[in-house]
C-alpha cells in the first residue's frame, strides 16, 4: 500500500513541470478567409465537422459534397458527424486540429473568436446578403454564417384544440392557459408537455422568446445592463411565469421527471399531447411522427407565444449553429467555397423546413401560419451577447441551461420549497451580482 | 486506490533486484540460474562483467518504461494540470488564463450552496451501509454448501456487469409514472401513483436502492472470495465444539474478512461522495439530486468554470484521502491470524 516515497515525489515534480509547460497559449495566425474568384482553381481536403450524426450516416452530406465538386472539382469534402458534438469540439478547440469548416460551439465566447475562426467579411457587407450575421460580429468583422434559423413557437395538435373548443390563437398567457383549461376539461389530452427530464427543451425554446414578448428586437441585449431582467412585466417575468402557471395549474403531465422527448413527438402527433413550446424545426420532425403513426400532419399547427402588442404578433427568429473557418486551416479559400456554396446552393436550409441565411430566400412553407396571421418576425439583436453570456455564466443561472427552469417546475408542484416570487428574486439578485462583477 | 497500489508493488521488486551486485548474485526466481550455469551456449564470455552490470540494473527500468510512461501521461500530468487549473480563472477553452491564487477555494467554502449537495451523500452512505450488510450475509450463506449455490452467485454478481448507462435508463422505465414498479406494486394491492423521482426524498432514495442494486454484487465476490480463503478446518473444529452458524459469523468469518470489510467500508465512503451516473443519467441533477460530482461537471461544463470545477476536484480528493487515512489510523492493516 506504501509507494517508494523519492519516486513518488519525483513523479508529481515532474507532473507540475509538465502542467507548467503546457499553459502556455496558442493564439491564432492566418488572415481572411476569402472566396475564392475562379472555382476550378481552388483545391486541396478540407474536414467539415458536424453535429448532424444522421445526415452524414444517411450519406446526405456525400451527395451534397458530390453536387459541391460539379462546381470546385479539386476540392476534396470530408466529413466528421459527432455526436457529442458541444462537449467533444470544445476538447479539440485547445489544439489546432479543429477541422477546416465547423459550427461554432456555443461555449466559446464571442469575443474569443477571433482567436479561433478566420474573419469571413466585413459586417457591413455582409449583413446586406445574410441574416444573423450580428451574431458572429466581432468589431466589424464576421465569423461565422448561420446554417439556417428558426422562429419560435408552440407547436399544437389542431384536432385536439378544435376539439377543446379553441380555434383562435390565445393573445395573452391568461387566455393561453383558459385554453389548457378547455383542452383538459374536454379532451383525454395532457394540455402542455415539459420534457422535463430531457431538460433542454426547457432551455433554448423558452430563453428564446425573450423578445417575442416586448416586441423588441434589442430585448437580448437589454439583459447585459438589466439588473432585475425578473422584474415585473419584464419578458423573463412573462414567460417564466406562464411556464409556472401552466405547471402550478396542473395543465402539465403528471409526472415531468420521466418524459421522454422521442416518444413525445408520437404522443404530440397521436393527440395525447396538446401543445410543447419548440422551434419552428421541429414542425416538420413532428409531421413526419403524424405520418408514422398514421395520423394527419396536417394537423400539426404552429402559434407564436401567446402575447400581443399593438394588436400584432411577434416571433423571434434565431439563426442555429454558425458555421465558421477554422483559422489554423490551411485551405482557407477551399473552405470558404464550402460554406458559401452550402449556405447558398445546397438547398439544406429548405430541405429541413428551415428560414435559409440568405436574405433573397423565401421564408418555409411550415410558417406558413405565421405569414398568413402578419406575425411579426423578431430578429434578435446580438450586439451583447458576448456580456449577457458572460454575466448568466458568472451567475450561474444558465439562461440556455435546464437547470433553473427545472427548478421553477419543482416549485410549482411543490416538489421544492419556495414561491415564484422568493425564486425571481432569488434570480434577480444573482443576475444583479454577476452583472457587477462582470462589469456588465 | 488501485492503480497506486500496483504501482508499489512493480517498483519495489525490481528496484530490490537492480541493487543486487554481480552476475553471482542470486536471483529471486532462481529459474534463470541453473540455465546460465549449465547451458553450454552461454559459455563464451560475449560480453564484459561491467556491461553486464550495467544491463542487468537498466533491464526493470527499460521494462518499467512502458507502464511509467503510461501511469505519468494519463494520471500524474493530468492531476498535476487539474492542480494548476484549479489556482486559474481558465473558462475551458480561451487561450488566455489568468491565475487567480486561491480564489476558487475561498469561493469553494464561501458559498454554502456548493457545499450543501454533499448532503445528498448521506443519502448513498446509508444506502451503502445497506449493501455492505446484505452482501456480507449473501456471501456468508453461499460461502457454505447449498444448492444453486452458483446460480445465486450469479444472479447477485450480474447487476455489476450491466453498464451504469444501460441501468439509468432501465431504471428511469422502472420508476416511470405507470412504470414496472408500480405494476408490481399494484399485484399485491400497493398500487399508487406515486411519482418515484418526482420529490427528493423519494428521489434521492430511489437512486441510492438502484446504486445498491447495482454494486451489492461487487462487495458480495469481494467478501466471498475472503470468506472462500479461510481454510475449512476451522469450520470443522468449530461444529465439533458444538458452535452455532452466528458463533462461526461472529469467531471465524468477521475476523477473517476485516481487512476486505474495511476496504469495503472506504470504497462505499468515497463511492457515496463522488456519486456520479446514475442519478446524472436519471434525473441531471434536478429535483434535489444533485451531488457533488454532478456539480462539478455542471460547473465545468455549462458555466464554463472549469478553475473552479478543479478546484471542487481537489478538495473531493483531499476529503476521499483524509477519510481514508483516518480509516487506517482506526483500522490499521494488521495481518489477520485466526488460529
Amino acid at each position: 500500500m506504501k509507494p517508494s516515497k523519492p519516486l513518488g515525489v519525483a513523479l508529481l515534480t515532474t507532473a507540475m513541470l509538465a502542467a507548467a509547460g503546457c499553459s502556455g497559449g496558442s493564439t491564432g495566425t492566418g488572415g481572411e478567409a476569402k472566396a475564392p474568384t475562379d472555382p476550378k482553381d481552388v483545391s486541396g481536403t478540407i474536414t467539415v465537422l458536424t453535429h448532424r450524426t444522421d445526415l452524414v450516416q444517411s450519406g446526405a452530406m456525400k451527395k451534397y459534397a458530390a453536387e459541391f465538386n460539379k462546381t470546385y472539382p479539386k476540392v476534396k469534402v470530408k466529413f466528421e458527424g459527432i455526436t457529442d458534438y458541444e462537449g467533444e469540439v470544445k476538447i479539440r478547440m485547445n489544439t489546432e486540429n479543429y477541422g477546416d469548416v465547423l459550427m461554432i460551439p456555443a461555449v466559446i465566447g464571442k469575443n474569443d473568436y477571433p482567436k479561433f475562426f478566420a474573419p469571413l467579411g466585413d459586417t457591413a457587407d455582409m449583413e446586406k446578403k445574410y441574416r444573423f450575421t450580428g451574431k458572429t460580429d466581432v468589431g466589424g468583422k464576421t465569423y461565422g454564417v448561420a446554417s439556417f434559423g428558426t422562429a419560435n413557437g408552440f407547436l399544437y395538435n389542431k384536432a385536439v384544440w378544435k376539439k377543446a373548443g379553441v380555434t383562435d390563437w390565445p393573445t395573452t398567457p391568461q387566455e393561453f392557459l383558459d385554453d389548457l383549461k378547455a383542452v383538459k376539461s374536454r379532451t383525454d389530452a395532457v394540455p402542455y408537455y415539459t420534457n422535463f427530464k430531457d431538460g433542454w427543451p426547457l432551455s433554448s425554446p423558452w430563453s428564446n422568446s425573450i423578445g417575442s414578448v416586448s416586441c423588441d428586437v434589442k430585448a437580448n441585449d437589454k439583459l447585459a445592463s438589466d439588473k432585475k431582467p425578473w422584474a415585473a412585466s419584464s419578458d423573463l417575468n412573462v414567460i417564466d411565469t406562464l411556464l409556472y402557471d401552466i405547471v402550478h395549474d396542473k395543465y402539465a403531465e403528471k409526472d415531468p421527471t420521466t418524459t421522454n422527448w422521442e416518444n413525445s413527438k408520437n404522443l404530440l402527433a397521436k393527440g395525447k399531447i396538446s401543445s410543447m413550446l419548440l422551434g419552428s424545426w421541429a414542425v416538420t420532425q413532428m409531421q413526419d411522427a403524424a405520418k408514422k403513426a398514421g395520423e394527419n400532419p396536417d394537423d400539426i399547427g404552429f402559434m407564436p407565444f401567446p402575447v400581443q402588442k399593438d394588436g400584432k404578433f411577434c416571433a423571434t427568429l434565431l439563426s442555429d449553429y454558425q458555421q465558421a473557418v477554422n483559422i489554423h486551416s490551411e485551405h482557407k479559400a477551399a473552405a470558404r467555397a464550402w460554406l458559401d456554396w452550402f449556405t447558398e446552393k445546397s438547398g439544406y436550409a429548405a430541405k429541413e423546413g428551415a428560414v435559409s441565411a440568405l436574405r433573397s430566400a423565401p421564408m418555409p412553407v411550415t410558417l406558413k401560419p405565421y405569414e398568413d396571421n402578419d406575425v411579426e418576425y423578431i430578429e434578435r439583436s446580438e450586439a451583447k451577447t458576448g456580456q449577457v453570456n458572460a454575466i448568466d455564466n458568472a451567475s450561474e443561472i444558465g439562461l440556455s441551461k435546464q437547470d433553473y427552469r427545472q427548478k421553477l417546475i419543482d416549485i410549482a408542484r411543490g416538489a421544492q420549497k419556495g414561491s415564484l416570487e422568493g425564486y425571481f428574486d432569488e434570480l434577480d439578485q444573482r443576475w444583479g451580482e454577476a452583472s457587477a462583477a462582470a462589469g456588465g | 486506490m488501485g492503480s497506486g497500489g500496483k504501482f508499489s508493488s512493480a517498483s519495489a521488486g525490481p528496484t530490490s533486484r537492480g541493487s543486487a551486485p554481480g552476475p553471482a548474485a542470486q536471483s529471486p526466481q532462481g529459474l534463470d540460474k541453473p540455465a546460465a550455469q549449465s547451458s553450454p551456449w552461454v559459455e563464451k564470455p560475449a560480453q564484459t562483467p561491467q556491461r553486464l552490470d550495467v544491463l542487468r540494473k537498466v533491464t526493470p527500468w527499460l521494462f518499467l518504461l512502458v507502464p511509467l510512461a503510461l501511469l505519468i501521461t494519463f494520471t500524474y500530468v493530468p492531476v498535476g494540470n487539474m492542480i494548476y487549473y484549479s489556482f486559474t480563472d481558465w473558462d475551458g477553452v480561451s487561450p488566455e488564463r489568468n491565475l487567480t491564487g486561491v480564489d476558487n477555494y475561498t469561493q469553494l467554502f464561501t458559498r454554502p450552496e456548493l457545499f450543501r449537495v454533499f448532503f445528498v451523500s448521506f443519502y448513498y452512505l446509508a444506502a451503502s451501509a445497506v449493501q455492505i450488510v446484505i452482501a456480507l450475509y449473501f456471501a456468508t450463506v453461499l460461502s457454505f454448501d447449498l444448492r444453486f449455490r452458483n446460480l445465486f452467485k450469479g444472479i447477485l454478481f450480474f447487476p455489476y456487469l450491466i453498464n451504469g448507462v444501460a441501468i439509468g435508463f432501465v431504471f428511469l422505465y422502472f420508476f416511470q409514472d405507470g412504470g414496472t414498479l408500480d405494476s408490481v406494486l399494484s399485484w399485491f394491492g400497493a398500487g399508487g401513483d406515486h411519482a418515484w423521482l418526482g420529490d427528493a426524498e423519494s428521489a434521492n432514495t430511489s437512486l441510492a436502492g438502484v446504486s445498491v442494486w447495482r454494486f451489492t454484487g461487487l462487495n458480495f465476490v469481494l467478501f466471498l472470495g475472503a470468506i472462500q480463503s479461510i481454510p475449512g478446518e476451522l469450520y470443522e473444529a468449530a461444529q465439533l465444539d458444538g458452535a452455532s452458524r452466528w458463533q462461526q459469523f461472529r469467531h471465524i468469518i468477521a475476523p477473517g474478512i476485516k481487512p476486505v470489510l474495511s476496504l469495503s467500508v472506504i470504497l462505499a465512503v468515497s463511492g457515496s461522495l463522488a456519486v456520479f451516473e446514475i442519478p446524472y443519467i436519471m434525473t441531471s441533477g434536478a429535483t434535489g439530486t444533485s451531488t457533488f460530482v454532478i456539480q462539478t461537471v455542471k460547473l465545468a461544463f455549462q458555466f464554463n468554470k472549469t478553475g473552479l470545477a478543479s478546484a471542487c476536484a481537489v478538495v473531493l480528493l483531499l476529503i476521499i484521502l483524509l477519510i481514508t487515512w483516518i480509516q487506517r489510523r482506526l483500522v490499521p492493516d494488521e495481518k489477520v491470524d485466526l488460529v
